[in-house]
């Protein structure tokens, strides 16, 4: 009796096991079926913005070819966060988003080579691409561009008025830090008048919101420094074997940034609070007549109710700061939106997800997705030249990228990591607050800088 | 009937303990050996050996937040009791209306702590919004609204597990130290207070070790600023993990230090609040 019971016992834990085991093993086979194959992708998006985009996509792709896409959106400032824990799955991401050579550096194991594939090849300039020796391990699908965003019609309004206190009469003679910050000045003193709270709409400086100022402000002032050292090929590349910056043209952040929260809907001491959404609703409801961001953010102005404002009213202005010769100064053109296919995906999954992505960039159908509903610039030479998005921020990028100006490059790409960026804007929204002062916030700055590239 | 039950003991505790094993033990042991290594995800570690701690504890960021986190856990410590016992002392008396207040002083337990953080922020940004500051002009309001915040939350819980704890001291004890004179101070220091010990040493263990373990209400609420000022150890730990390439390890040494940390502290406290624990 008793050995039968043991026997009994032990026949009962091995088949608890077994069916655990083949539990498993059904899940996995259901979960591949269900998504066509060994050859499924699964797409981790970086946008948040056109997230469904993405997915009616994946759905037109499985209905024309029956590979499923699997499309996955990281929260705003989530995404490494959402790789990390992802990439530890035993289904993996597949095409995955690095954020140029700093990224790749992070993620150089994952990486799949791509410098075979068609895709790199549709690239106009593959000098863009992230490479290191031989390989080519990120492809920039994207091309966008930032500066201030304005909207004209509060402009006309003002050069129209009465008592205007400076000469400009167009936004042709607005070129210069000078006559930005006497227009601007002008402009909030009679903000009554115009019909709005402040000129720029708020400076977010929330948690999580601050990507703005400490990145893409940030650049303008690193572009100009890097641009001054001798020897590089590019601001970024200058910027990648800086072990230590002077941070140069720090003053000229400080007088964009001053012009930015002094002249602003709310008072800079309330700015911890505000979100990006909060300062594009400002300016979409015509609280504001400027905002500093790019062009993706043109789905944030169009979709906000009650919307104001005119489509043909949108325009660019580059972002002075009062460095010497900035009259053809062009707005802040790059990427930092560069895919990968993961190397430790079985070979058809990799190979499904270059053809998905081949099939996006080059197929009718996906360029048109690319072009309408995306509202990508595609860096890709598949794409002609009426195969452009049609939003007016998007344009207007094209426009000046036409211009006789000269690009700011997206230095940032440059920047040692995400803590260099926070701690940035930490120190920002404590000058915003009047608890640190202007040299405080330099130190941080080249302080972090130097103890982010020593780590 | 009793035999049966050794017999199979084993089998039966079996399903509990592959999940126990399956849910704490392997990610438990895997975090104290991925403490020791560098790696970007979990799957592929290479060994480091203390690195990672070394790496800790010259981390500033990493002491301010163990300051922080202890200056709030007593703060918040002694303010959650003390509150909490005398909303049960009351509600132990005959008032009107006592079963609607117990109700209602518990239900902020059943909001979950992002939601709460989120609320909180409004109310408190609202009110400082007259003062033309925000939660995040000074560390200081940060740390107020978190210790506000904590209190809301868990007195009502604690309060309960009061109530519980005096509603069991016996009647005849306190009629007959009535009877007997005994002002109602003395009946609540010589009587109440050492038969609801076993109370105190539950409420103080979950109100220590939730303080100090607070992650959610505190990314919600501050999410750290300004400058990390009111970044607590949990958030800290996160930060590490996800927002430095290669500090992945450093992050997960911090957690094992503070799970360390929490457990010394929490082992202290029981046994101190156990000895004064007496048969009523």
């Amino acid at each position: 009796m008793k050995k039968l019971n043991r026997v009994l016992s032990l026949l009962l834990m091995v088949s608890l096991v077994f069916i655990a085991a083949c539990g498993n093993n059904g899940n996995k086979d259901g979960g591949s079926t269900s998504s066509g194959g060994a050859g499924s992708i699964y797409f981790l998006n970086f946008k948040p913005e056109i997230a469904t985009i993405y997915e009616q996509i994946a759905k037109d792709y499985e209905a024309e070819t029956g590979v499923k896409v699997k499309v996955v959106t990281a929260a705003a400032g989530g995404y490494e966060t959402k790789l990390k824990s992802e990439m530890a799955k035993s289904e993996a991401p597949t095409i995955f988003q690095i954020n140029g050579p700093i990224g790749y550096n992070a993620w150089k194991d994952y990486t799949l080579d791509l410098k075979d594939t068609k895709l790199y090849s549709y690239l106009s300039d593959p000098s863009l691409a992230v490479t290191e020796g031989e390989g080519v391990f990120g492809i920039p699908y994207v091309v966008e561009g930032y500066g201030i965003i304005y909207n004209n019609a509060i402009m006309e309004k003002y050069f129209a008025l009465p008592n205007k206190a400076t000469g400009v009469s167009s936004m042709e003679e607005v070129n210069n830090f000078d006559t930005l910050k006497a227009v601007t000045e002008d402009m909030q003193a009679n903000a009554e008048a115009l019909g709005i709270k402040g000129v720029f709409a708020s400076t977010s400086l929330g948690a999580g919101e601050q990507w703005r100022w400490q990145t893409h402000l940030a650049n303008i002032p690193l572009f100009y420094e890097f641009n001054d050292m001798e020897g590089y090929d590019s601001t970024v590349l200058a910027g990648l074997e800086a072990d230590e910056i002077q941070f140069t043209y720090g003053n000229n952040f400080k007088n964009i940034f001053d012009l930015y929260i002094n002249n602003s809907t709310v008072k800079p001491t309330l700015l911890g609070s505000k979100s990006v959404a909060d300062s594009m609703a400002e300016f979409a409801l015509g609280q504001a007549a400027m905002v500093q961001n790019g062009n993706w953010a043109w789905n944030q102005i169009a979709d906000v109710g009650g919307n104001v404002v005119k489509e043909e009213d949108i325009k660019f202005l580059p972002i002075y700061t009062g460095v010497s010769g900035e009259e053809t100064q062009g707005l802040a053109i790059g990427t930092e939106n560069y895919l990968a296919i993961n190397s430790k995906v079985s070979a058809e999954k990799q190979q499904a997800s270059i053809a998905f992505l081949e099939w996006l960039f080059s197929s009718e159908k996906g360029k048109a997705y690319v072009t309408n509903e995306l509202g990508f610039i595609a860096p890709f030479n598949t794409f002609t030249d009426n195969e452009k998005p049609a939003d007016p921020l998007a344009a207007q990028v094209m426009e000046w990228m036409n211009k006789d100006t000269t690009a700011v490059a997206w230095t940032f790409a440059a920047f040692p990591s995400e803590d260099f960026k926070n701690d940035f804007g930490d120190a920002l929204l404590e000058y915003a607050q009047g608890s640190k002062t202007w040299d405080d916030v330099k130190a941080v700055v080249i302080e972090s800088w130097k103890n982010e590239k020593a780590k | 009937m009793q035999k049966m039950i050794k017999k199979y003991f084993a089998l039966f505790a079996l399903p509990t303990l592959i999940a126990f094993s399956l849910a704490f033990v392997v990610p438990f042991v895997l975090g104290i050996y991925l403490s020791f290594t560098e790696f970007t995800t979990v799957t592929d570690a290479r060994w480091v050996g203390l690195d990672n701690y070394v790496k800790a504890f010259k981390d500033p960021d990493f002491l301010n937040s163990l300051w922080f986190t202890a200056k709030f856990t007593i703060v918040s410590v002694v303010s959650i009791n003390v509150f909490a016992f005398l909303l049960a002392l009351f509600l132990t008396k005959k008032v009107l209306g006592t079963n609607v207040f117990r109700t209602i002083f518990f239900m902020p337990n059943l909001i979950g702590g992002i939601v709460l953080g989120y609320i909180w922020q409004l109310i408190i940004n609202g009110v400082l919004y007259q003062f033309d500051v925000t939660l995040t002009s000074d560390p200081k309001y940060g740390f107020w609204g978190l210790v506000v915040l904590m209190n809301w939350q868990l007195i009502g819980y604690m309060m309960i597990i009061y109530i519980a704890g005096i509603q069991n001291v016996p009647k005849e004890q306190l009629e007959a130290a009535k009877i007997d004179g005994a002002s109602n101070g003395t009946i609540l220091r010589k009587i109440i207070l050492p038969l609801v010990m076993p109370s105190i040493t539950i409420c103080l263990f979950l109100s220590i070790s939730n303080s100090f373990k607070l992650f959610d209400q505190n990314l919600a609420l501050t999410a750290g600023a300004p400058s990390k000022q009111t970044a607590m150890l949990a958030l800290d730990i996160f930060n590490t993990f996800y927002g430095k390439a290669g500090f992945e390890g450093v992050g997960q040494a911090k957690a094992v230090m503070f799970f360390i940390m929490v457990a010394l502290i929490v082992v202290v406290q029981l046994g101190i609040t156990r000895r004064k624990e007496i048969e009523s």
